[in-house]
């Protein structure tokens, strides 16, 4: 495994997950990933960390007695209970 | 979220600007979710997210004449919010830590030291409560502007120009932090999920 590439590369691999690098660098980086077993292992679970958090973020929003509080702090209060 | 972003996109600066109150409440309940969501993870503590959450309306309430609507009205809100929840970091948790410098953008990125293939493991695995709550305190573990970049990018789903508006810093600064964030993260992740895969090929073995 040439060691030197790992590191080289590294720093190309957020941008590579996303598919927003220049070709060159791309096809570098997946010829790199056919013989070093360990950046093809970083790859993947940088991929998977990345999914599980868009995964379970969960839907925005807050506790009704916190909404209550803002729209009274805003003084909104006739808007409150038109909740979504 | 891009799709409620888009949906919710559609006010008129020219009421908001000329005080118009349903357009506000309008506004409020368009994007008080996501400034919760969002000052939660930044901070962790439901009574910051909350003095966060109240302090970004009551702001943009005050300086909406000033809004130029260069950036989407989004964006806006999510740059007050961000800069009070930075500001609260530095006030309440950390009156000594300056948020800025840990980040070290130009020393060179760490060498993974994790190289565990956790992606195999059940997905119930992955996403129990207990390894929700493991992810949440990894997001903790972060310094704040690159805690800020990867909850705005990846959990916000700002795009990496929106996330340099919200921030004033440069797009190549943003995927810079961005790639630094998800790095430590998937470091963190590795350490725990390879535990787990390690509990279960030794569970494998006393049954077998």
């Amino acid at each position: 495994m040439d060691h030197n590439n790992c590191q080289h590369l590294l720093g190309a691999l957020s941008d590579y997950i996303d598919g927003e690098l220049g070709s060159a660098l791309c096809s570098e980086i997946e010829h790199h990933l056919q013989d070093c077993e360990n950046c093809r292992i970083v790859v993947d679970s940088l991929r998977k960390t990345v999914y599980l958090y868009k995964v379970t973020a969960g839907p925005p929003g807050m506790p009704s007695d916190v909404r209550e509080r803002l729209y009274k702090r805003l003084d909104l209060n006739e808007f409150i209970e038109k909740e979504r | 979220m891009d799709r409620d972003r888009q949906a919710t996109e559609d006010f008129s600066l020219k009421a908001l600007r000329a005080g118009d109150r349903v357009e506000f409440a309008r506004l409020v309940d368009a994007y008080s979710g996501v400034i919760y969501r969002l000052g939660m993870r930044m901070l962790d503590d439901p009574q910051d997210a909350e003095d966060v959450l109240q302090e970004t309306f009551i702001k943009a309430f005050r300086h909406l004449g000033g809004f130029d609507g260069r950036s989407s009205i989004s964006t806006w809100l999510y740059r007050i919010a961000t800069n009070e929840a930075l500001m609260m970091i530095r006030r309440r948790k950390h009156p000594t830590v300056s948020i800025d410098e840990p980040v070290e953008t130009d020393t060179p990125l760490e060498e993974p030291t994790q190289i565990v293939d956790w992606c195999c493991l059940p997905e119930t695995e992955m996403m129990s409560s207990e390894a929700r709550a493991y992810m949440d305190k990894a997001i903790e573990q972060l310094p704040p502007t690159l805690r800020a970049v990867f909850l705005l990018r990846d959990i916000e789903g700002l795009s990496t120009e929106e996330t340099s508006q919200v921030l004033d810093l440069s797009e190549a600064a943003v995927k810079t932090r961005l790639s630094r964030a998800r790095m430590r993260l998937r470091e963190l992740l590795s350490g725990y999920f390879g535990e787990r895969l390690a509990d279960q090929s030794l569970a494998h073995k006393e049954e077998a």
